[in-house]
C-alpha cells in the first residue's frame, strides 16, 4: 500500500523539487548577468562626473522573473509540451479545429467592420482616436504593404528590399498632385497606383537578370535612390521639410471638417476628428480587401501560376513557354501599385509627408512582417502585422514598466530589440513563418469518377 | 521509315564563356521516331540539348525545326513552337502540387485542352493520378521524372527533348519510363529526342542514334547498328548492361 502510494505521488513531487531546484538556479545565473546590466546605471551628475547607483528594484523584478519562470517551464510548460507531443502521436486529423480555420478570415472580416463602432462605443468619440487610428489603421496599412509585397516576394519569389519606395511614390504623387494640381484623393488614388506600377517596371527591367542576392542589393539601392531624390528634389518636393497641409479625403464630395457642410453637420452629429478616421479605417480596410482579393484571384489565374513556378524554377518555366520578362515585370508592376495605393492612403492620412517616413528601416518592417507571416499566405502576414505593428503600438501604452525602470523609461526604443528577439524564435520554431504551407490553387473535381473509371480500363 | 526532317541541327558551336562545349555539332531527328544521343559525363549531351532549347544560344551554326530557323529565338518562343523539354535533373515544381505542375505545363494554350490531357497523362502514369494533391518535392525520384514528362506532354508537344530520364532511378523504374516513352511513340506518333547515360536501354529504343564525344559526334546511325558496334560495346555498353 505504502510502496503504491509511493510511487504515485513520486513523479510529481519530483517535479516540483526539481522546478524548485532549477528555478533557484535560473535566479542565481539571472542575479550575475543583471547585476552589471540592470542592478548598476551611471550618470552624470551636474559637475559632470559620472556616478553610479543601484536599481535594486528593478534588478529583484528580473531575478523574480526568470526564478519562476523557469520554475515554471519546469512544472508546468515542459510536461504540458511532452502531453502534447504525445497527443499529436495519437491524434489522426482534427476536422474541428479546421472548420474553425476556415471560419476564422470571416469572423476577423466581421470584427474589422465592428471595430470602429466598439472602439466608440466603449471609448466615447474622441477615445476612440487612439484606438481607430494608432491600432487600426497603422496596422492596416502595414497588412496592405505586407501583401503588395507579398505579391513580388512571396509569390514571384523576387527578394525586393526597395519596397518602401514605392509607397513613397505613392505618397508623394497624391501630396504634390493635391496640393500643385488641387486633384481629388479618388482621382489620385487610381494615379497614384499607376504611377507607382510604372516605377516598379522601371525598377524591373534593369533587374530582370539578377536574382536572389544580387536582386536585394538593386532593389535595396533603388529605394535609396527614390529617397534621395525626395530629399534632393527641393524645388519640387520641400526637400528634408516635406510636404505639409495635403488636403483630406472626401466621401462623395462630403469633406471631414467643422465647416456648414462637413461631415458631421450634414449628419447632425458633434464635430469630432473622429469620424474623418473611421472613414479612413474603412477606406483602408476597403483596399486591404481589395488587395486580398486582386491576390486570390491571381493566384488562380495563369499570371499567378506563372509567377509561382517562376520562384521555384525558372529555368523550367522558359522550357514550358512562359515569358519569364514579362511574368516578372507584371510582378514588379502589380506589387508596386498596391504600394502605391497604401502610399497615398498614407499621405491622405497624415496630411503630410517627409522622406523620413520611407527609410529603409519601413521596406525591413514590411519585409519581416511578410517572411514572419509566411511567404505567400495572407492570413499569416495580416497576423505578422498585427503582432509587429500592435505590438509597436502596445509598447507605448506599457505605462506600468517606469515602475520598474524609472520615470525615464520609454518601452518603444526596446522595439527593434524585442523585433529581433521575436524574429530569431519565430524563425527558430516556425522556420516558414506562421502560416508556413502553401494552399494549393487547383483540384481535380469528381476525383473519384475519374479514378474509378481508370480502373475499369484497367490502369489504376 | 522515310518521312519528313522535324529537327536538324547543323555545325553548331555552343560556348560557356570563352570555353567550347559543342564544336560543331550535326543532328537530325525524323518525324515521328525516338533518336538518343549517347555519350560520357561532359560530352555535350545536356548542352546539346540546350542549345535546343535556346539556352545559352549556339554562337555559330544553325537549328531548324518544322522548316523554321529558330537558332536565335529566345527560349520561350522555341517552347511555344511546340518543343517541349524534360529538363535534365526534372526542374519540377517542388512546392506546387502534381496537379498544378500539370497546368504549368498546360499553359501555352491556358488550359484549353487540360481536362482531356490531364486524363490521358493519368492513364500513362497512374501514379501520378494517387499523388496529384501531394507537393512535386515530395514525390519520389521515379515519380517527379513521370511528372517532368507529364508535364512536357501536357504542352502537346511536336518534339519531346528528354534529357537523362532514367538518372538516378532504379532500373525497374527507369524501364517504366522507357516503355511509357514507347508507347508514346508508338501510340500517338510523338518524336522523341533522348538524351541517355543508359546506353543500352537508350539504343535499344531508337530509331536513330548519335554518340558524342568532347562536343563532337563521332559516330551515328539506327539503334541497332550502334548497339552492334564493336566501339561503341567497348566504350559504353561493355560492364555496364543494366
Amino acid at each position: 500500500m505504502a510502496a503504491v502510494q509511493n510511487s504515485s505521488t513520486h513523479p510529481e513531487d519530483n517535479l516540483v523539487q526539481k522546478g524548485i531546484k532549477e528555478g533557484i538556479f535560473a535566479g542565481v545565473i539571472a542575479f550575475g548577468l543583471f547585476l552589471l546590466y540592470i542592478g548598476v546605471v551611471t550618470e552624470q551628475n551636474i559637475h559632470n562626473e559620472l556616478v553610479y547607483r543601484f536599481r535594486w528594484f528593478a534588478l529583484a523584478v528580473f531575478v523574480i522573473i526568470a526564478a519562476v519562470g523557469r520554475f515554471l517551464v519546469v512544472t508546468v510548460g515542459q510536461p504540458w509540451l511532452a502531453a502534447r507531443k504525445a497527443d499529436a502521436k495519437n491524434k489522426v486529423a482534427d476536422s474541428g479545429e479546421s472548420a474553425l480555420k476556415k471560419a476564422l478570415p470571416k469572423l476577423a472580416l466581421v470584427f474589422l467592420l465592428a471595430y470602429p463602432m466598439l472602439a466608440v462605443g466603449l471609448a466615447g468619440p474622441q477615445g476612440s482616436l487612439k484606438y481607430v487610428d494608432n491600432f487600426g489603421i497603422q496596422i492596416l496599412i502595414y497588412v496592405m504593404l505586407g501583401w503588395g509585397l507579398n505579391i513580388v516576394v512571396g509569390l514571384a519569389g523576387l527578394l525586393d528590399l526597395g519596397y518602401v519606395a514605392f509607397y513613397a511614390v505613392g505618397a508623394y504623387s497624391y501630396a504634390l498632385l493635391s496640393t500643385y494640381f488641387g486633384l481629388s484623393f479618388w482621382v489620385l488614388l487610381p494615379l497614384s497606383g499607376i504611377l507607382a506600377a510604372f516605377w516598379g517596371m522601371i525598377l524591373g527591367f534593369p533587374v530582370l537578370r539578377l536574382r536572389g542576392d544580387y536582386l536585394a542589393i538593386v532593389t535595396l539601392a533603388f529605394g535609396e535612390i527614390i529617397r534621395l531624390v525626395l530629399i534632393n528634389w527641393s524645388d519640387v518636393t520641400k526637400g528634408t521639410f516635406g510636404i505639409s497641409s495635403i488636403p483630406k479625403a472626401t466621401l462623395f464630395g462630403i469633406k471631414f471638417d467643422a465647416s456648414k457642410d462637413g461631415f458631421a453637420a450634414l449628419m447632425g452629429l458633434a464635430p469630432s476628428s473622429a469620424y474623418y478616421k473611421i472613414f479612413l479605417f474603412y477606406l483602408i480596410l476597403a483596399l486591404c480587401l481589395l488587395t486580398a482579393y486582386v491576390t486570390i484571384r491571381l493566384r488562380r489565374m495563369p499570371i499567378g501560376r506563372a509567377w509561382e513556378a517562376l520562384r521555384e524554377d525558372e529555368i523550367a518555366c522558359r522550357a514550358l513557354g512562359i515569358n519569364t520578362v514579362t511574368t516578372k515585370l507584371t510582378a514588379f508592376a502589380i506589387g508596386a501599385m498596391f504600394g502605391g495605393f497604401a502610399g497615398s492612403f498614407f499621405a491622405a492620412r497624415q496630411g503630410f509627408v517627409s522622406p523620413d517616413s520611407f527609410i529603409f528601416m519601413e521596406s525591413a518592417i514590411i519585409l519581416a512582417i511578410v517572411v514572419l507571416g509566411g511567404m505567400g499566405s495572407l492570413g499569416g502576414i495580416a497576423v505578422a502585422a498585427l503582432v509587429m505593428i500592435g505590438g509597436t503600438e502596445l509598447l507605448r501604452e506599457m505605462e506600468f514598466l517606469k515602475v520598474i525602470f524609472g520615470p525615464d523609461f520609454t518601452p518603444e526604443l526596446y522595439r527593434m530589440l524585442l523585433f529581433g528577439a521575436a524574429m530569431v524564435l519565430v524563425m527558430l520554431f516556425k522556420p516558414r513563418g506562421f502560416v508556413g504551407s502553401r494552399e494549393p490553387t487547383a483540384f481535380l473535381r469528381e476525383r473519384k469518377a475519374v479514378s474509378g473509371s481508370f480502373t475499369k480500363e484497367g490502369h489504376g | 521509315m522515310t518521312s519528313e526532317t522535324l529537327l536538324k541541327v547543323t555545325g553548331v558551336e555552343t560556348y560557356y564563356g570563352n570555353i567550347r562545349a559543342l564544336s560543331g555539332v550535326d543532328v537530325e531527328v525524323k518525324q515521328g521516331e525516338i533518336a538518343c544521343l549517347i555519350g560520357a559525363n561532359g560530352a555535350g549531351k545536356s548542352t546539346l540539348m540546350m542549345t535546343i532549347c535556346g539556352s545559352p544560344q549556339a554562337r555559330k551554326g544553325q537549328v531548324v525545326f518544322d522548316g523554321k530557323d529558330i537558332t536565335r529565338l529566345p527560349t520561350h518562343e522555341i517552347a511555344r513552337l511546340r518543343i517541349a523539354q524534360s529538363p535534365e535533373g526534372r526542374r519540377i515544381f517542388p512546392r506546387m502540387t502534381v496537379y498544378e505542375n500539370l497546368q504549368m505545363g498546360a499553359s501555352l494554350d491556358n488550359l484549353k485542352y487540360f481536362n482531356e490531357d490531364v486524363k490521358r497523362i493519368f492513364k500513362l502514369f497512374p501514379r501520378l493520378e494517387e499523388r496529384q494533391q501531394q507537393r512535386g518535392g515530395t514525390l519520389s525520384g521515379g515519380e517527379q521524372q513521370m511528372l517532368s514528362i507529364g508535364r512536357a506532354l501536357m504542352a502537346r508537344p511536336k518534339l519531346l527533348l528528354l534529357d537523362e530520364p532514367s538518372l538516378g532511378l532504379a532500373p525497374l523504374i527507369s524501364k517504366q519510363i522507357f516503355e511509357a516513352i514507347k508507347e508514346l511513340n508508338k501510340t500517338e506518333g510523338l518524336t522523341v529526342f533522348l538524351v541517355e547515360q543508359n546506353a543500352f536501354a537508350a539504343l535499344r529504343l531508337s530509331d536513330r542514334a548519335y554518340v558524342m564525344v568532347n562536343g563532337n559526334v563521332t559516330m551515328s546511325g539506327t539503334g541497332k547498328e550502334l548497339l552492334a558496334n564493336p566501339e561503341v560495346r567497348a566504350a559504353y555498353l561493355e560492364g555496364g548492361r543494366h
